[in-house]
């Protein structure tokens, strides 16, 4: 067939078509190597970002060990239920369809929410832990209805002992707004950090380092499957110098009284083996919500549980001073072995009158005698020419008016007055009043059964200046071993020898004031001071009437118990000091405690344990 | 009308023979690279998406193979009674979708769902190559002679328009052009309006309209395929193609398909698939055996004797490859997403269907090169 013009025009147009559909072809083909080969490396990037999450996953925390290394506190699995703002449909759905599985509070689930508006849409947010087996299964089976719910397994903070190390320990709280930082681990499901005690000065050993996890997900967000994980470091342990036992012991023994606390330590090493301050309250309830009532009750309490009084309780020595007088007078020389005062009952001075707490006198009390008797009057006699200032710099020498680092929060610095302080506080002059209140512990003076403690080791250990330490190890460096490191103080044999004689004769002189609360098995015979501090000052008017017995007087107006020893007294190892708040007298409340923990603490005997820095058992002790 | 214009009988032997092995080698093989993208959408999975393609592949093959045998002077006569039907077709989808529960596209025949509007592409297509058969191109050149194709695009163009399909519609629109142009319609109707037009169309969209009018416009064109906000799949779909890079990710390894990041996998994204596992080798291979039929089809349009097979085979051709480039183009971004599927690659019967029937006609017009044609007008 001829090729007619027409076929010719066909051909053209046909061929126009074609040369239209190259181009667009070759815009396609351009597009496509725009696409792979340019922005390649980015558009890889970019769905990876789409496939892979890295999450973290929450340290495992650190046990806490007493020193044979008995746990304080350790980990449990905890079961909570959870929620991914940007999986969810409708957060307020899901949560109202949860509340009708597990019993839910309004306040919880209004604080979901705000959470979820505050926070990256990604980060899971916790609506209930402590979940009971039933609770979890009953809600594995219709999470079909819970858009966004899942149930995680997280780590629960345990206190096996609950209030016996409550003061030490501590606990862990979620984080409130406050302590949050950028640190991501913070804003973890259900995470916890140290509110309180070794749990909070120790954070930072026992936290551990987040791991991370990352996992592929699927365009809903849901995991496919795990990619590789990077582990993360459980918290370091922490241990104390604390004896288990004897913590116990010495909490059950306070548990007579109303309010009390007691420090047993080493008395040449400095370690403390009991910390105890009653009562006290359990740690594992600010695991979860905490009911309002016992918060209110703990906080109304008189014996006020949440107070570690041992440490921060501040209490007038009493007599338990008189040893610190003592030394100070026979180190000016004002006093010696031979000696002595009369004592009427009372002590005239500037036609001011000071009481002994004998109305009836002592008569002739020489240096040993005054202490055995706790006779006030020899102690007044030298404080005209004493001076208050020696008396304070030879409390501070033992240790009084100043805090130790015992690494828990809220330890109390007490008070040691001297000319300098009043001036500086009240503007005016020391009178010598004050300083004839001193030498028996009372007036401004106050000091915490800690202090106490140290106080009474620095007597009878042979006059070095030990100090208290509670914490061996925290995981990254060892406490010193300081068993002979610490400093001597310069002070005569001699003197530390009466006063220790001094001490000897209260419990076992035939006058002593605490004789009937002696230790009679030998080889753990102690030695001792009992103290009564006035809460409140007597007036003349009272005196004349004729002084009620403690029994007859509001609880809380009641004189302190305290009293400080140490055994065995020819060779001490254990100082205690305890204090019973309110308790009456030092010889009738506090020496009977005192020589009950002396004696658990010599048969205990926790001076033999060598520190632990690893859990006795690997998981878990009940 | 005299149909006797030959004494040589074509026998089935010979129509056998003279099948163009090539082309449907070609088919074959886009078909099985189908099947091959399907098994890995499905994520390794056989029985699920990959065995129906094939299985529906063998059964439109055979289709294929019998409309290539049927004689061309029968696919002449057909053209209108075939077009007359398609309009049926998509007036009952529209009554239906007006009865029954909203807006539907498709007839459900049990094996499969039938989409009128894809078969009424190819009926146009039909009608138009034979209206210009009949007139010849002198006519054509008179503007009068417009009316009858203006009709013929027109009306099932705004029936389809109403479904709502705007792509579809304007696909039929494009092919049915294509074929008034080849017909020899006054090149300056085309040079001065409809080609500036039509070209400017996706260049003022890719070029001049901002993102968010884009995605205005993406979601105007076709709303109910979009329901999750305008840029999500095509972002997803551009990260999957690049990230393929120049090897792809390897076969079942594309992490955004199986992770479903992927918007319909197996149907209209299946190319974004293709893309991630084999990267751009395996795209120009695709598309190069697309191309390669189309040539094919382009050089037996020309050595075609008739109008209406030269017509025929190009209108098709074009239309296939409307296909493609807007398929191809809407997953790399260039275009609006409006649900155009990959042909003989893509999860669907109706897509498979109109294609093979497209080959076969083209096939059909080849066998049939030497036969005589009523009218017998030839350029």
């Amino acid at each position: 067939m001829a090729v007619t013009k027409h076929t010719k025009q066909f051909s053209r147009r046909a061929f126009v078509l074609g040369l239209c559909s190259t181009a667009l072809y070759g815009g396609l083909f351009t597009r496509l190597g725009w696409l792979q080969i340019v922005n390649g490396k980015q558009y890889q990037t970019l769905s990876d970002n789409n496939r892979i999450h890295v999450n973290l996953v929450t340290p495992v925390r650190g046990y806490i060990l007493d020193r044979s290394g008995h746990m304080l506190a350790y980990n449990e699995q905890n079961f909570r239920v959870q929620i991914v703002p940007e999986q969810a449909k409708n957060i307020e759905k899901s949560l109202e369809n949860l509340s009708r599985i597990i019993d839910l509070r309004q306040d919880d689930k209004l604080e979901v929410v705000k959470r979820a508006k505050k926070q990256a849409k990604f980060i899971p947010i916790k609506i209930k832990d402590n979940l009971t087996w039933e609770d979890v299964s009953a809600i594995e089976l219709s999470l079909p209805d819970l858009s966004g719910v899942s149930i995680d397994v997280g780590q629960k903070r345990l206190y096996p002992y609950a209030e016996y190390f409550a003061h030490m320990v501590g606990y862990v709280g979620s984080v409130s707004e406050k302590e949050m930082t950028d640190n991501p681990v913070l804003r973890l499901p259900g995470f916890q950090l140290g509110k309180s005690g070794i749990e909070k000065t120790f954070e930072n050993s026992l936290r551990g380092r987040a791991g991370t996890k990352s996992i592929e997900v699927n365009s809903s967000g849901r995991m496919v499957r795990e990619l590789g994980e990077e582990k993360g470091l459980m918290g370091n342990p922490v241990s104390l110098t604390i004896d288990r036992d004897l913590q116990k012991r010495t909490m059950d023994i306070l548990a007579q009284h109303k309010s009390a606390s007691a420090v047993v330590m080493n008395v040449h090493t400095g370690a403390v083996y009991a910390c105890a301050s009653y009562p006290s309250y359990d740690p594992n309830l600010f695991a979860t919500r905490l009911p309002t009532k016992i918060w209110k009750e703990w906080n109304e309490d008189a014996g006020k549980p949440l107070t570690n009084k041992a440490l921060s309780g501040q209490y007038p020595p009493g007599s338990t001073f008189k040893m610190i007088t003592a030394l100070a007078a026979l180190e000016a020389g004002i006093a010696n072995k031979s000696t002595s005062a009369y004592c009427p009952g009372h002590f005239d001075v500037n036609k001011e009158r000071f009481h002994c707490w004998k109305r009836a006198g002592h008569g002739y009390m020489n240096v040993f005698t005054a202490l055995e008797e706790s006779c006030d009057v020899y102690f007044y006699s030298l404080a005209e020419e004493l001076g208050i200032d020696k008396i304070a710099a030879m409390a501070r020498r033992f240790g009084l008016g100043q805090a130790y680092d015992m690494a828990i929060p809220m330890e109390a610095d007490g008070l040691v007055p001297d000319k300098m302080w009043k001036r500086g506080q009240f503007g005016t002059e020391w009178h010598l009043g004050e300083t004839i209140n001193a030498t028996i512990g009372q007036g401004y003076m106050l000091t915490t059964p800690l202090q106490l403690a140290v106080m009474t080791s620095r007597l009878c250990n042979g006059g070095y200046a030990v100090k208290p330490w509670l914490v061996a190890h925290d995981g990254q460096y060892h406490m010193p071993k300081r068993q002979k490191s610490w400093p001597k103080m310069r002070i005569k044999d001699d003197y530390l020898r009466m006063v220790n004689r001094g001490m000897e004769l209260v419990m076992m002189g035939d006058d002593g004031t605490a004789r009937s609360a002696a230790i009679k098995i030998e080889g753990q015979e102690m030695a001792g001071k009992t103290g009564t501090a006035q809460v409140r000052r007597i007036t003349m008017a009272e005196r004349r009437a004729g002084l009620l017995s403690q029994e007859e007087i509001v609880w809380k107006h009641r004189h302190h118990a305290l009293f400080v020893g140490y055994a065995p007294f020819d060779n001490p190892t254990y100082a205690v000091s305890v204090v019973v708040e309110h308790g009456g007298s030092g010889s009738g409340a506090a020496a009977p405690v005192a020589r009950d923990i002396l004696k658990a603490a010599q048969d205990i005997d926790p001076a033999k344990t060598q520190i632990q820095t690893k859990p006795l058992k690997p998981r878990r002790v009940q | 009308m005299d149909f006797a214009m030959s004494s040589k009988k074509l026998t089935l032997g010979a129509k056998f023979r003279a099948m163009p092995l090539f082309l449907v080698m070609l088919i074959c093989i886009i078909s099985g690279l189908g099947a091959v993208a399907l098994y890995s959408a499905a994520g390794g999975e056989f029985y699920r998406w990959a065995d129906k393609h094939i299985l529906r592949f063998g059964f439109l093959f055979i289709g294929m193979v019998i409309i290539a045998f049927i004689h061309l002077k029968y696919w002449y006569f057909l053209a209108y009674p075939l077009w007359i039907a398609g309009m049926g077709l998509l007036l009952t989808v529209e009554i239906m979708g007006q009865v029954g529960m909203g807006a539907q596209r498709w007839i459900n025949l049990g094996f499969m769902n039938l989409q009128p509007s894809e078969l009424m592409k190819i009926a146009v297509i039909l009608a138009l190559a034979r209206y210009y058969h009949d007139i010849g191109a002198d006519k054509a050149r008179q503007y009068t002679t417009l009316i009858w194709p203006a009709l013929l695009m027109g009306s099932p163009m705004a029936l389809v328009m109403v479904q709502p399909d705007l792509g579809t519609a304007l696909m039929i629109g494009m092919g049915g052009i294509a074929v008034l142009f080849l017909a020899g319609v006054r090149a300056r109707l085309f040079v001065g309006g409809i080609i500036v037009g039509a070209a400017a169309i996706p260049l003022a969209y890719y070029y001049i309209l901002q993102d968010y009018q884009r995605a205005r416009v993406d979601t105007f064109l076709d709303p109910s395929r979009d329901p999750m906000g305008a840029g999500y799949h095509v972002t997803q779909s551009k990260i999957a193609i690049g990230s393929g890079g120049m090897d792809g990710k390897g076969f079942l390894e594309g992490t955004q398909a199986k992770l479903n990041f992927l918007p319909e996998k197996h149907t209209d994204f299946i190319f974004t698939l293709w893309a991630e596992e084999q990267g751009l080798m395996g795209c120009v291979l695709l598309i190069g055996f697309y191309l390669a039929t189309f040539i094919i089809g382009f050089v037996y349009a020309l050595q075609a004797k008739h109008v209406f097979s030269k017509l025929l085979i190009l209108g098709l051709i074009i239309n296939l490859s409307l296909y493609v480039m807007i398929n191809t183009g809407m997953v790399m971004g260039v275009l609006p997403v409006v649900g155009v599927p990959l042909p003989l690659v893509s999860y669907g019967g109706s897509a498979m269907l109109a294609a093979l029937i497209c080959y076969g006609l083209i096939i059909s017009a080849r066998i049939h090169r030497g036969e005589p044609m009523p009218k017998g007008n030839a350029f």
